[in-house]
């Protein structure tokens, strides 16, 4: 039996430089990066991607001042996705919602937080937050969010590092095609930029960005690339069965045309091109795709010199020299590095190009590294293109995980 | 302390953490619960809080005294004032 047809219907986001679609993309058609100076604990002045959203555009300041930011960007998301599907929570069957948030990690925030708090009492732990359980458990975005909404189907979230984005969507896929709900919301977000440990963390790696101008700092596949910068955003989408949305006359920006999910089972942080190969050609064979057929691939590259290096050779072992059509590009050269919502919001910086057939391009780009020399490589300016037919975006993570989802316009 | 200086102490707490509200109104002799949205987790908070800001400890079995702006004031009066003296 021929699984269901999945299709993306709406789109709600927040990116370090944009709040919605409509100026995200107009942004990376302009250039124009979200990267600035924040002051983080214990760590001083650092390169930081952050959001500029409207939390009280749909929450109450008591929600924000209970829930996490990782929750607020949920809700954000949720809510401008809905909107932008004319979907209104009062007909839909609110026991038929799911939502799946992918999310490189949650709860660093909050547990720095109330240790920071309780430092100032002596680390006296009766000075520990109530709040401290429910803003950390891993479901924490999802449940604010279905509180939030009031629906009551499955609402967690999906801990993929930061492969977690695409797998919002990969796993919001399966249960529609399941039968498990009727309607998704789905995609990743993060709120990395609110703990000291992960910019710590990635400094003690060596893997943190350092530039004096803050717009120029994430280079990924630049020779004088440094490292990642850490950012927050989210993205979540709106996905229905291709005969539900047809059926209350939805607009359907893409469709979900092939997947796949695989572990490196090699190193804790080091990627494997290997895997990551067989990743992309799993999810090409799953969408029935030929690799000249995928006309947009949208890369995960960091801008780490060793991690950029290996997905090249990943996309070049796959893509090669004959794929004339196929454009290659990367957007956390204009926002950092999302985590978990990078899939998501990567995917999304790229929809547009089905009806524009303009390639963002890769920014900061002012010295390839010729070993990320790829043929199709969009440089420092959109390219406009004959065709844009379908769409891979790849997402991988630490711990080895790695994934790879492919969309095409929608052809009824 | 008086008691007037207490509701009003307790009054900054609430403002704080329940934002949304109108405080302007709040009848002393009214149960918290029955004018404000504040729920069982708010309270944590207010005792949360007076421990936090001024030393005080509510145990759970007092709990029910911080219902009203009345009963806090009733309650809590005598804790400020048994605190040692600021230097």
């Amino acid at each position: 039996m021929q699984p269901s047809r999945i299709v993306i219907t709406g789109v709600g986001l927040t990116a370090p430089n944009g709040n919605s679609l409509a100026e995200f993309r107009r942004h990376l058609l302009t250039g124009v990066a979200g990267i600035e100076r924040i002051d983080v604990r214990y760590m001083g002045s650092q390169l930081a991607g952050v959001c500029h959203y409207d939390a009280l555009r749909y929450q109450k300041k008591k929600e924000l001042r209970v829930g996490t930011r990782a929750g607020s960007i949920s809700i954000y998301c949720a809510r401008e996705a809905l909107a932008d599907a004319g979907v209104s929570l009062d007909t839909l069957p609110k026991d038929r919602v799911g939502i799946y948030i992918g999310c490189t990690e949650h709860g660093n925030v909050e547990t720095e937080n109330e240790v920071y708090s309780i430092s100032k009492f002596n680390y006296d732990t009766k000075f520990w937050s109530h709040y401290h359980n429910p803003r950390t458990v891993a479901n924490n975005p999802a449940g604010e969010t279905s509180l939030n909404l009031g629906t009551t189907g499955p609402a967690y979230t999906i801990g993929a590092a930061c492969a977690a984005g695409n797998m919002g969507l990969i796993h919001a896929t399966q249960m529609l095609r399941l039968g498990e709900v009727d309607f998704a919301l789905c995609g990743g977000v993060s709120e990395s930029i609110h703990t000291f440990g992960i910019f710590a963390g990635f400094k003690s790696q060596n893997a943190l960005a350092t530039h004096a101008e803050p717009s120029r700092a994430s280079r990924p596949f630049d020779r004088a690339r440094n490292g990642i910068v850490i950012s927050e955003g989210g993205c979540l989408y709106t996905l229905e069965r291709l005969e539900d949305a047809r059926a209350r006359g939805a607009r359907i920006y893409a469709e979900i045309a092939g997947y796949h999910v695989n572990s490196d089972a090699s190193d804790y942080v080091l990627p494997n091109p290997q895997r990551q190969a067989e990743c992309v050609r799993a999810a090409l064979a799953r969408a029935g795709l030929a690799p000249a057929g995928i006309h947009i691939v949208n890369t995960h590259a960091t801008a780490t010199p060793l991690g950029d290096i290996q997905e090249c050779e990943a996309i070049r072992a796959v893509f090669g020299e004959g794929c004339p059509d196929t454009h290659i590009n990367n957007t956390k050269s204009f926002i950092g590095h999302t985590m978990g919502a990078a899939g998501a919001l990567e995917l999304a910086g790229n929809l547009p190009s089905f009806d524009d057939l303009t390639v963002h391009p890769t920014i900061n780009v002012d010295d390839l590294d010729p070993q990320c020399a790829l043929p199709g490589l969009v440089l420092n300016q959109p390219r406009q293109v004959a065709r844009v037919e379908t769409i891979l975006n790849n997402s991988f993570g630490m711990l080895g995980i790695n994934s790879t989802l492919i969309v095409r316009r929608f052809i009824p | 302390m008086t008691k007037d200086d207490c509701k009003k102490l307790v009054l900054d707490i609430i403002a704080d953490i329940a934002p949304d509200e109108d405080l302007t109104n709040v009848r002393p002799e009214v149960r918290l619960r029955d004018q404000l949205q504040l729920d069982s987790m708010d309270f944590l908070d207010i005792v949360m809080e007076l421990r936090k800001r001024h030393g005080i400890e509510v145990p759970e079995a007092d709990y029910l005294q911080l219902a009203s702006l009345d009963s806090c004031a009733e309650y809590l009066t005598p804790k400020f004032n048994a605190l040692p003296a600021k230097g």
